[in-house]
């Protein structure tokens, strides 16, 4: 394997892990303020449709990403008014929301384009296109850092350069704000947070609509980044990957950015290679899509460094009387 | 709490209504994108029950449902949520597919016999390191459950190109057809004179999902387990008082669990597709919690939310025929909303009900409970990770 197949492979390992970053920072911030979300991939796919068919009708991409995030954060909204105002279970919710997401976008998709559920296909301002850094062409001829320089960091599209960007602002939002304080305690214990005279449900409608915004730039990046046009369920389990790597990372952002990266190298070994023979065993590609999820249950098990989710997860909240 | 709140309420009129919002909001999406609502409904039930053709259909899907419906329903009594139906329902059909494979069997009565066997056993294997993870290592079962959903599929797509593929079998990887001896008598070979169609797939498991109801039912409220799960479920540290223990209970409520779902394929594989295909479940699975949530888990409503289901299933694919740009995601809309307001929405209902209820017996008002919602009757209120 040279130099250019590791950088192929690198390159298309971090476009695939952009889309898991922006889902799994997502859920980062829900779960921190105790609200369990499956519901990351149903949002991701309903924004993918949404900023497809905006950017189509308009042709421009950052009326899409907006559209994007517009049905994302709808359908966040109707996971807080299920889980924070009606206090219902967030789990169903959210398996509720995956279906919805999954079913209207594909009614709509047909009622609009009649493709069986896809969007036209995207070209020109309609999708992100990729953005070369400066001076990337003229140092390319430098050996080894050229080429990692001109193909592997530049020449992405913005959406991926955001989703990276994310990373230390969540980091610094959550760890190092007073909204960040008050949002993870009130993950572990909103009474407390309650007594302090400070709004649970206020902070739980904030973190979940965070939430919302960053998996519609997840589904915007899918359709009109990665891919140019929305089909039938593309997000393809891709919402329950970056669940997983949420728990990989224990619910902390670089850590989150180190799990994205390995799960989108995964996925980009998958798609490269058919079989990979690792000292003379052959192992099939299925396995390697498996893999997310078997080292996930592994973690899950506490056998390798136990994962503890925030203490109030899960748990609707309830003044005391 | 359903201090405020007749029985007949609780487990009739508020399914009922949670039913008629989830419909009434489709008919929206319908008209939105300008369509007749009520002619895609008329379509819609006709297609299901209007005629021996549709009902074939109709309870072939309920069957389906009825299974994994009844496996979401066992896992709720012990306050457990299976998300990992459509996984455990794919290794049976794995295990039916082995049976059916590899043992000469002399008649469909005995190969059912062995299907049954092994698609529960197959199921409840594939429910089992998710409930051991859940009993010993306080894993969440939700998490590992969906993760388990994948796992399956990845592993029935590598059994089925790479170890099981029948070779020259076209496209789509599968086995190869299984014996003439074990193909399951359908409903117009039972019952000719009930004017079935020749080719219905409505087959005899259908009974097998009645005994199953029927089987739930009675472990459930009859039996000393049966007790103990729904003990856990009410309250774990009352259940160990008890001298319950947490980690049998809930190895053996997933294990029942996993082994219904499994069930599902004694249907899906043995009795319709007669070999194994990519994704013999279908989502089988996920339909199974709108139906167990909607049969407030108990058999007889799980029976009737999966004729539902089954109609509404039966019914979409009529309705993408005759109205093309009506899709037939949209019952997966109906399907959601379904979930959504049974399961995550209920005291949306439920509490403007109850204060309907209290103020019409005109007695002082009960304390405010603080309790978020009917926690003696919603074996799920609190999943605890």
């Amino acid at each position: 394997m040279d130099l250019t197949t590791i950088i192929q492979i690198l390159d298309s390992s971090l476009r695939l892990a952009t889309p898991l970053l922006l889902a799994c920072l997502a859920g980062l911030f829900s779960e921190r303020a105790g609200i369990f979300d499956i519901g990351l991939e149903g949002k991701m796919l309903a924004a993918a449709f949404f900023s497809a068919g905006a950017a189509f009708a308009t042709g421009n991409a950052w009326i899409g990403l907006l559209a994007g995030i517009g049905a994302s954060m709808v359908l966040a909204a109707i996971h807080g008014v299920a889980s924070i105002t009606f206090r219902g279970n967030q789990l169903i919710s959210g398996v509720a929301i995956n279906f919805l997401a999954a079913g209207i976008t594909v009614v709509i998709g047909e009622a609009w384009f009649g493709l069986g559920g896809r969007t036209p296909a995207l070209a020109g301002d309609a999708r992100f296109g990729n953005i070369d850094l400066p001076f990337a062409r003229a140092l390319s001829d430098v050996p080894v850092l050229g080429p990692i320089y001109a193909d592997l960091i530049s020449g992405h599209s913005i959406l991926v350069y955001l989703a990276l960007a994310t990373v230390p602002v969540t980091w610094w939002v959550l760890f190092r704000t007073r909204f960040g304080l008050r949002l993870r305690a009130v993950g572990e214990n909103p009474a407390a947070v309650d007594t302090a005279g400070v709004s649970v449900v206020g902070l739980r409608y904030a973190a979940v609509m965070i939430c919302g915004l960053l998996c519609g730039i997840a589904g915007a990046h899918l359709a009109t980044a990665l891919g140019a046009g929305f089909v039938k369920d593309m997000s393809a389990g891709r919402g329950f990957i970056a669940l997983a790597a949420l728990i990989f990372a224990k619910w902390r952002p670089w850590y989150a950015l180190g799990a994205c990266l390995l799960f989108g190298l995964l996925e980009a070994l998958g798609n490269r290679y058919q079989n990979i023979d690792i000292g003379g065993f052959d192992v099939p590609t299925q396995f390697m899509q498996a893999l997310p999820y078997i080292l996930t249950v592994v973690i899950l098990a506490g056998f390798v460094g136990r994962a503890i989710p925030p203490r109030a997860g899960g748990e609707p909240y309830v003044k005391e009387r | 709490m359903t201090d405020g709140l007749p029985k007949w309420v609780d487990i009739a009129v508020i399914p009922l209504i949670n039913v008629l919002l989830a419909l009434i909001l489709s008919a929206l999406v319908v008209w939105m994108i300008g369509e007749d609502p009520v002619r895609a409904m008329t379509i819609l039930v006709n297609g299901a029950v209007g005629s021996a053709y549709g009902w074939g259909y109709t309870l072939f899907y309920a069957t389906n449902f009825v299974f994994t419906g009844l496996g979401v329903a066992v896992a709720f009594h012990a306050r457990l949520f299976n998300i990992g139906g459509e996984g455990q329902a794919a290794l049976g059909g794995l295990g039916v597919a082995l049976a059916m494979l590899y043992v000469p069997w002399p008649h469909w009565s005995l190969a059912l016999v062995g299907a049954t066997v092994a698609a529960a056993l197959f199921g409840a294997a594939w429910a089992a390191i998710p409930a051991y993870l859940q009993a010993k290592r306080g894993s969440h079962i939700v998490i590992t459950t969906i993760m388990f959903n994948f796992i399956a599929a990845a592993l029935m797509v590598y059994l089925l190109s790479r170890v099981l593929l029948v070779p020259g079998a076209g496209g789509s990887p599968e086995t190869a057809r299984f014996a003439e001896a074990t193909h399951l008598p359908n409903a117009f070979a039972l019952f000719p004179w009930m004017g079935w169609s020749r080719s219905t797939p409505l087959n005899v498991s259908f009974f097998l999902a009645l005994l199953a109801c029927v089987g739930v039912w009675v472990l459930i409220w009859r039996t000393r387990l049966g007790y103990e799960i729904r003990a856990f479920g009410h309250s774990e540290p009352a259940a160990i008082y008890a001298g319950i223990s947490p980690v049998r209970i809930t190895m053996i409520a997933m294990l029942i669990s996993g082994g219904l779902c499994g069930l599902m394929a004694t249907n899906a594989v043995l009795g319709e597709a007669e070999r194994l295909v990519i994704d013999p479940v279908q989502g089988a699975g996920f339909v199974g919690i709108a139906v167990a949530l909607m049969g407030r888990s108990h058999p007889f409503g799980v029976f009737l939310a999966a004729l539902l289901f089954g109609a509404l299933y039966q019914g979409g694919g009529e309705l993408q025929f005759e109205m093309p740009s009506v899709s037939r995601e949209l019952i997966l809309v109906i399907q959601a909303l379904v979930i959504l307001f049974t399961g995550a929405l209920d005291n949306m209902v439920r509490m403007p009900l109850e204060k309907v209820f209290v103020s019409a017996r005109r007695r002082p008002a009960p304390p405010e409970p603080t309790s978020p919602k009917g926690a003696d009757n919603d074996p799920i209120a609190k999943v605890e990770p």
